[in-house]
């Protein structure tokens, strides 16, 4: 007994010791190379590992970072960069235009990148000086910056990519706050000060340890035990009692993803079949049919906001010309009667995530309310992918974890050539709309194309988007310097234990 | 015996082409395609048709358990398609934890089990026996991952004295090392100890109504020396041959309780890569622990065979 | 001759094994539990007080009063008619699996135990094979490739569970094979379908009820666990398993959404288990 409380103590101890700083991830990340990486997680680590050529901040404009100014050609097919001097790479490497350019050419050419379709508009990469890069495109392309915001604009040291080639991952050497030190799958990732950082004011610690721990509320009871400073993804049903206990803060801001439900209107034949991918106003009834307020007051604990567009409702993207709509149960009902299915049934298929879960139920019980006969198929998540790939699902309770930019929210989806486009929904006019989006620069312009494209959305329903959740993240209260970002991301600069 | 053991392992070779076999179409009737799994939510089609070309998938069956099983033969059990880590890597990364994990989980069921089958069978139909048997039981009568939950919220978060979860490696910590341990290593050794408690009862109550036990009382020994010395030691040694591949089942079978502690073991890595469809992990590892398995099966069967020359096969 | 044979198996089982298993408190507890259960799965529509999927908004996470008993869950219906049906699926989880295995395990044991040579040989490398692989691995797998849902996971864990039944089937024929009434009914010339059926089935139907009750109590254990995974009962369906799973997200905030759940699954399991274990004691005469 005397042993355990003196393990206890100990391990009180250890957390006073500010050097290392022990984050609590939702899930193991993959491969640790920028241009092979593709989960959400995997950018957490990224965050302490690589900067990038730009990062965002709060309010989602582009700041610098290993880029210091940017500048549009004349025609807007061409971006200069100006680059930070004095940047090395963790393994001594100058960090300047020439390795600006392999990196965007490796994000672009190496066999098994998951940029490539980022910077697809980028037609060359010119070394103007050892400060400027200039990147050429085919066609202007507004999401550029924000493109170089996250893994595409992350830049790794060429000699060690040359070296390694396909294994980089295994020991990533980029130009970030911290070093890679070392690896255990499903166990730890270690990262170590890097001596020569551009920023090194900035960093306050020695060490961070980032530790996946799939269960939210294992990971909690981490936190609350003094074993991690941070957590992030914190289930929303723990705010409340994080939120009385004056040990832990929590910190939280609106995603910029989005949660909705993806009908197949055109995918395949499984859209003819089924009333809701038929006809407009079955998914118009199923739209009023439900109440987003009660829906993220009882499946998120009011940790979310409702939306109806691809954005949330306070980015400067969103049309308020249409609004979220409110329930309207009569007109549901009216709208189904008109179609002549006042009992449609369809299957929605759910990822087997507990939010995802409790989010459909709840749907379901709404839609019961107007005659809707709501399926719930719990799908694991390999195979969903695959089945909203081919088309075979009715429904499909997506979540996207989001983009900086509109149209990364946007195009993949619903774009008629969107190569994610699984709803198969295609209109010219929406479709224009996107299209030239993307090569207009100019926010209000951008703006105005969108709310066409709002209007088409809103007429036509191919998803119907629920709300925007909240990034929740919790940490000991010694911790300060914590930026919400909407991208989730958990940035190291300026985390100080106090 | 000789030719015992010559037969034994001449079976060991079918055995393990079937557990090949048997594991490799598991993975493939998986549904879902692993390049698309893989390359996850911002699927690339190109990326895509990289991965499906790299690891054989558009092959046919035949030809890509050719693929892999010629390279098992050769010490080469592929790579994790996740995080592109040689599957052998992994394994050696993780033997360590697992066993660490099994051999704490083992002790503990040991020490539960006998004890309560002892008691159990020398106080037949008291309520010692009644006690002891729910009390081996109740670890078989709960799911794992609840009273590991349970554990965490009482050990770690009130009280304070263990760790919520996670793993360190004995070396950098013993201590660290232990406390992480000691709760999936009780949730594991609980359900073990339950079937380690029958077997025991069994054997003992066999013995003590056995001739042999019958002349140590007649000669008028002491009753606890009777039990523990001679019955006892009869007793044990089907249960530590039971015990021997509890201990194998162990090794890859502590899914659930590696998942809520986050035990960096072989029983996480399968699972992960099931839901992952990085399947040349799950058969590689799989065919390791079978392989462990069945040699320990092996074994355990010698080793009874050699102390109890009355089995014929 | 077959008189005296066939007295002999009446008098090993029957009357004698009531009464044995009647004196062992353990089992009989076990067996009353398990009674309860099976009448509350049963009776579920009348006993229920409310319609277990109902939602409502304002009784999330209730706290256990007069409306409602037990409390309410994450979507606000009532814990307690949860319960009562989840009982259904917990129960059958248990049973459909077991018979499954017992489906396919008896006769393949048989099979290889009396036909032997390279039936069993070919039997016994495979059932050998599948024990090696972790159960619940072959569980997910399957779980996952059949799809998400209770009567899937049943399927599931039925299968995985098989080569226990396969083997243990085959190691009583092995051990009845020899016996003289076996070697007398062949000598009699009886061709071997009948012998299976007649003399040697009886004889192994004892160990195989014992191994089946156990079985049953990790069955109900296998169902929540693949829940936990998210390939059990679908919801809005209750099953003990899946209710376990969801309330391990409010420990703290609402308590009673875990220990109903977990109590009926541990008391579900452990009268199995006591049951089984007593069924073994009386049906054994060596443990007289």
């Amino acid at each position: 007994m005397k042993w355990f409380l003196a393990l206890g103590l100990a391990a009180a101890a250890s957390v006073a010791n500010s050097q290392t700083l022990r984050i609590g991830l939702a899930e193991d990340p993959d491969i640790l190379d920028p241009t092979m990486a593709r989960t959400f997680v995997g950018r957490i680590v990224f965050a302490g590992l690589c900067d990038k050529l730009f990062d965002l901040d709060e309010k989602l404009n582009v700041v610098p970072q290993l880029a210091t100014s940017y500048q549009w050609s004349a025609d807007n097919k061409s971006l200069t960069l100006k680059l930070r001097d004095g940047v090395t790479f963790h393994d001594g490497e100058r960090m300047d235009a020439r390795a600006v350019k392999y990196n965007l050419e490796r994000h672009k050419d190496m066999k098994g990148s998951n940029r490539r379709g980022e910077l697809a508009v980028v037609s060359s990469v010119e070394v103007v000086d050892a400060a400027t890069v200039r990147i050429n495109l085919a066609a202007p392309f507004a999401p550029l910056l924000a493109v170089l915001t996250d893994r595409a604009g992350m830049m790794v040291s060429p000699k060690a990519a040359e070296a390694a080639g396909e294994k980089f991952g295994a020991n990533p050497v980029c130009s970030g706050p911290f070093r890679f030190v070392e690896r255990i799958a499903q166990d730890r990732i270690v990262l170590e000060r890097f001596a020569n950082y551009w920023n090194k004011g900035q960093i306050h610690f020695q060490r961070i340890v980032y530790q996946p721990i799939p269960d939210a509320t294992v990971r909690l009871a981490n936190l609350r035990s003094g074993q991690l400073d941070f957590i992030e993804r914190v289930a929303p049903s723990d705010v409340p009692q994080l939120r009385n206990d004056t040990r832990f803060k929590i910190a939280k801001i609106v995603e910029i993803g989005y949660q909705g439900i993806t009908i197949n209107v055109g995918k395949s034949d499984f859209a003819q079949k089924n009333p809701l991918g038929k006809d407009a106003r079955v998914r118009e009834a199923l739209d009023l049919a439900l109440d987003r307020e009660a829906l993220v007051r009882v499946a998120m604990e009011g940790e979310a906001q409702p939306g109806n567009q691809w954005v949330a409702p306070g980015n400067r993207y969103y049309a308020k010309s249409v609004p979220v709509p409110k329930r309207n149960l009569e007109r549901a009902k009216q709208l189904l009667r008109e179609a002549g299915v006042p009992n449609p049934s369809f299957t929605l298929m759910t990822p087997t995530a507990s939010d995802a879960q409790r989010m459909a139920q709840v749907i379901q019980a709404m839609a019961k309310d107007a005659g809707f006969d709501v399926k719930i198929q719990s799908t694991e998540f390999a195979t969903a992918l695959k089945l909203s790939d081919q088309g075979q699902y009715e429904a499909f309770l997506l979540a996207w974890s989001g983009r900086a930019d509109p149209d990364g929210n946007l195009h993949i989806f619903l774009a008629c050539k969107g190569p994610l486009n699984n709803s198969g929904w295609c209109k010219p006019e929406a479709d224009e709309a996107i299209e030239k989006a993307r090569v207009t620069l100019d926010p209000a312009q951008r703006a105005k194309l969108y709310e066409t494209v709002a209007q088409n959305v809103a007429r036509d329903r191919p998803i119907i988007y629920l709300f925007h959740r909240n990034w929740l993240w919790a940490h000991t209260a010694r911790l300060s310097g914590l930026r919400t970002v909407p991208d989730g991301m958990v940035r190291v600069q300026g985390l100080k234990m106090n | 015996m000789a030719n015992y053991l010559l037969r034994r392992l001449a079976q060991i070779v079918p055995t393990l082409f079937f557990v090949s076999v048997l594991i490799f179409g598991l993975q493939q009737l998986l549904p879902g395609d692993p390049a698309i799994a893989l390359a996850g939510e911002e699927r690339d089609p190109e990326a895509i048709r990289y991965l499906r070309e790299k690891f054989h998938l558009d092959e046919p069956l035949p030809v890509r358990y050719w693929y892999w099983v010629s390279g098992v033969l050769t010490g080469d059990l592929g790579n994790s398609m996740r995080i592109q880590k040689p599957v052998t890597e992994l394994i050696l990364q993780k033997l360590p934890v697992t066993i660490q994990l099994a051999s704490m989980a083992m002790v503990i069921a040991l020490v539960i089990g006998i004890t309560a089958g002892v008691i159990s069978a020398v106080k037949k139909d008291t309520w010692w026996d009644y006690g002891a048997n729910i009390f081996a039981l109740w670890g078989l009568s709960t799911p794992n991952f609840w009273l590991g939950i349970l554990l965490i919220m009482l050990f770690a978060v009130q009280l304070g004295w263990l760790p919520a979860s996670g793993y360190v490696s004995p070396f950098e910590d013993l201590k660290a090392n232990l406390s992480a341990m000691i709760m999936p290593a009780f949730v594991l050794g609980n359900a073990i100890a339950a079937v380690l408690m029958r077997h025991t009862r069994s054997a003992m109550l066999q013995v003590l109504s056995s001739d042999y036990v019958r002349t140590a009382r007649a000669k008028g020994l002491d009753e606890r020396v009777v039990v523990l010395k001679h019955a006892l030691r009869n007793a044990l040694i089907p249960v530590i041959t039971l015990g021997a591949l509890e201990f194998g089942t162990l090794l890859s079978g502590a899914v659930l309780t590696e998942q809520v502690f986050t035990i960096p073991g072989f029983g996480k890595l399968i699972v992960d890569a099931v839901f992952n469809r990085d399947y040349l992990v799950v058969q590689g590892v799989v065919l390791f622990t079978a392989t462990v398995y069945i040699t320990l099966n092996l074994l355990a069967d010698l080793a009874y065979f050699m102390v109890n020359p009355r089995m014929r096969h | 001759m077959a008189a005296v044979v066939f007295q002999e198996l009446e008098a090993r089982q029957g009357g004698k094994t009531w009464n044995r298993l009647l004196r062992r408190g353990g089992a009989m507890f076990g067996l009353a539990v398990v009674l309860f259960f099976v009448l509350l799965a049963l009776l579920a529509p009348w006993l229920a007080p409310y319609d277990p999927v109902a939602t409502s908004w304002s009784a999330v996470r209730a706290a256990p009063s007069t409306a409602h008993l037990f409390g309410a869950d994450e979507l606000g219906r009532d814990v307690l008619s949860r319960i009562i049906w989840g009982a259904r699926a917990s129960i059958l989880a248990g049973v459909v699996s077991v018979s499954i295995s017992l489906a396919l395990g008896v006769p393949i044991g048989m099979a290889a135990g009396y036909l032997g040579r390279w039936i069993d040989a070919l039997v016994s490398r495979i059932t050998d094979a599948m024990l090696a692989c972790p159960f619940l691995i072959l569980a997910i797998a399957l779980a996952a490739f059949l799809g998400p849902s209770l009567t899937n996971a049943m399927i599931a864990i039925g299968i995985s569970a098989t080569p226990v039944f396969i083997r243990l089937t085959r190691a009583q024929v092995l051990a009845a094979k020899s016996e003289d009434y076996v070697e007398a009914a062949r000598a009699l010339g009886n061709p071997h379908l009948r012998i299976a059926l007649r003399h040697i089935f009886p004889n192994i139907v004892a160990p195989l009820i014992v191994q089946a009750t156990l079985a049953i109590a990790a069955a109900v254990i296998a169902e929540a666990s693949l829940s936990f995974l998210g390939l059990g009962q679908q919801p809005p369906a209750p099953s003990w398993g899946s209710m376990l799973n969801t309330a391990r997200n409010y420990v703290d905030q609402a308590p009673w959404m875990a220990i109903w759940p977990g109590v009926s699954i541990f008391l579900l399991v452990l009268s199995f288990n006591l049951l089984g274990d007593g069924l073994r004691d009386a049906l054994d005469p060596r443990h007289k």
